[in-house]
């Protein structure tokens, strides 16, 4: 049977990590490196980077980043933020991530999507989507917008339809960030990780408001993700992977267990 | 040296990147002559069977595989390479290497028991059920998880060749062993310790195991 993974989500920016991740004794680490390999320490099923830097120089840096983190961790791990092209996909790639995501790139050239698939099959192309609950009235027929620009910018798009196109044009799977539920750490957004997971044939990861293990144990069954995100919650040590992966096991849900 | 056989299927880097951890030197190249003088052969992969098979038979290397498996070098399969040692795969319908017997299948997107569909690929973390005895599978804890990400399977033609099996709505054949070849569906390189541990026992095995 296949494990619910449980994946930490790092932001980078020019090689550092913006929110520290504290360990024993609260120790503030701010190499996204040492930080990686922590996580692969504790059971991370997975781990996600996303480069908040625009700069060309701050590119270099990254994967400079993404080649160390390859050299020590012996998980999957993916890259995101600021990928425009194939030839970005390709640096990333070729630098150690087994995925890349895209998010505004994606929605503003859905053919990056076919593209990356074709080049480097659907299984490293990862669209990240930021989505929005819609007022009540709008004419978004799945009441979720999809937003932009790290949620700035309105779109229109209707977030289940940009779903199920973006797995037409060859995303292996979905990163899907509840902008409403992100940073509350009040819980994921279950409604809509259910009604999007649900709809689509590549799994879904559910991203935002974790904030305990409940958290976590309602969007993996209720919601029906395939993989959490988390931040936060584990970064600022309030709980660590291998506990909220124990928390799961016991109460029936398969989690990697042995690493 | 272990030699890793670059046949334009993907990003080969982090089979060799794993290899350097474990301090065995290693060599990501399609020139035969190199390959011919390793001691150990990977043969990894992702990508589409159709394009593999094509690119095999331009470069030659289709034959020198089966040469290689018929000298009795021991060679390791790992994903698409796995697949594409049987006779076919569903995958575009897809002749390939032939070394062993078998074909590849499609994961059925079927309603599970649970009412839900089955994704795919089958992508995360799995358990392998192996038979205890094989050189490479040896000191694995039975709980440990490896890294899978596909959409295809193999089906050996003979049972006695699946020294592995993993449940994702089909129980299907994750590890093929015969003589002093072993393939695996998963990626060992991805797969934290467990994963390491094949590679390392990869690299000091001999390529004998009684069948």
């Amino acid at each position: 049977m296949l494990s619910k993974r449980i994946i930490p989500c790092l932001d980078v920016r020019a090689g550092k990590l913006t929110k520290g991740v504290k360990f024993q004794g609260n120790i503030d680490i701010g190499d996204p490196v040492d930080a990686a390999r922590l996580y692969y320490e504790q059971g991370a099923d997975e781990i996600v980077f996303y480069d908040i830097t625009a700069s060309a120089e701050g590119r270099s840096i990254l994967l400079d980043v993404v080649r160390r983190v390859a050299e020590r961790i012996f998980i999957p791990f993916s890259v995101g933020g600021g990928i425009r092209t194939v030839e970005d996909m390709r640096q990333v790639i070729l630098a150690g991530a087994e995925k890349v995501s895209v998010n505004t790139e994606a929605v503003q050239n859905p053919e990056i999507i076919t593209e990356g698939a074709k080049a480097f099959g659907s299984q490293c192309i990862v669209l990240g989507m930021d989505v929005r609950r819609t007022n009540l009235g709008s004419d978004i027929p799945s009441g979720y917008e999809m937003v932009i620009h790290g949620g700035r910018t309105a779109t229109g798009l209707d977030a289940l339809g940009w779903a199920r196109e973006a797995e037409r044009l060859g995303a292996g799977e979905i990163c899907l960030n509840s902008i409403d539920a992100d940073g509350t750490q009040s819980g994921y957004e279950i409604d809509l990780t259910r009604l999007i997971s649900s709809h689509v044939g590549i799994p879904v990861i559910a991203s935002g408001g974790a904030g305990k293990p409940e958290h976590i144990l309602e969007v993996l069954t209720r919601g029906e993700a395939d993989a959490a995100l988390v931040a936060s919650m584990v970064h600022y040590r309030t709980h660590t992977i291998e506990e909220i992966k124990a928390f799961l096991h016991d109460r029936g849900v398969a989690a990697r267990m042995h690493w | 040296m272990i030699g890793i056989v670059d046949y334009r299927a993907g990003n080969l880097t982090s089979v060799a990147r794993a290899l350097d951890y474990l301090n065995e030197s290693c060599v990501i190249t399609q020139d035969f002559h190199l390959l011919d003088g390793a001691s150990h052969i990977i043969f990894p992969g992702v990508g589409a069977a159709g394009q593999a098979m094509a690119n095999l038979r331009q470069s030659g290397l289709d034959r020198h595989l089966r040469r290689w498996v018929q000298e009795g070098k021991p060679v390791l399969g790992i994903c698409l390479g796995t697949q594409v040692i049987f006779d076919h795969s569903e995958e575009g319908d897809t002749p390939c290497l032939g070394i062993l017997s078998g074909t590849v299948r499609r994961f059925r997107a079927d309603l599970q028991p649970d009412g839900r569909r089955l994704k795919i690929p089958h992508m995360g973390w799995n358990r392998v059920a192996f038979r205890r005895d094989h050189p490479v599978f040896a000191g694995l804890p039975e709980t440990a998880e490896f890294y899978f990400v596909h959409a295809f399977y193999p089906a050996p033609a003979e049972e006695r060749w699946a020294v592995g099996w993993t449940d994702y709505g089909v129980r299907f054949c994750s590890a093929v062993a015969r003589r002093n070849l072993v393939a695996v569906q998963f990626h060992p390189e991805k797969s934290g310790r467990p994963g390491l541990a094949i590679l390392a026992n990869f690299c000091r095995w001999e390529g004998t195991h009684a069948q």
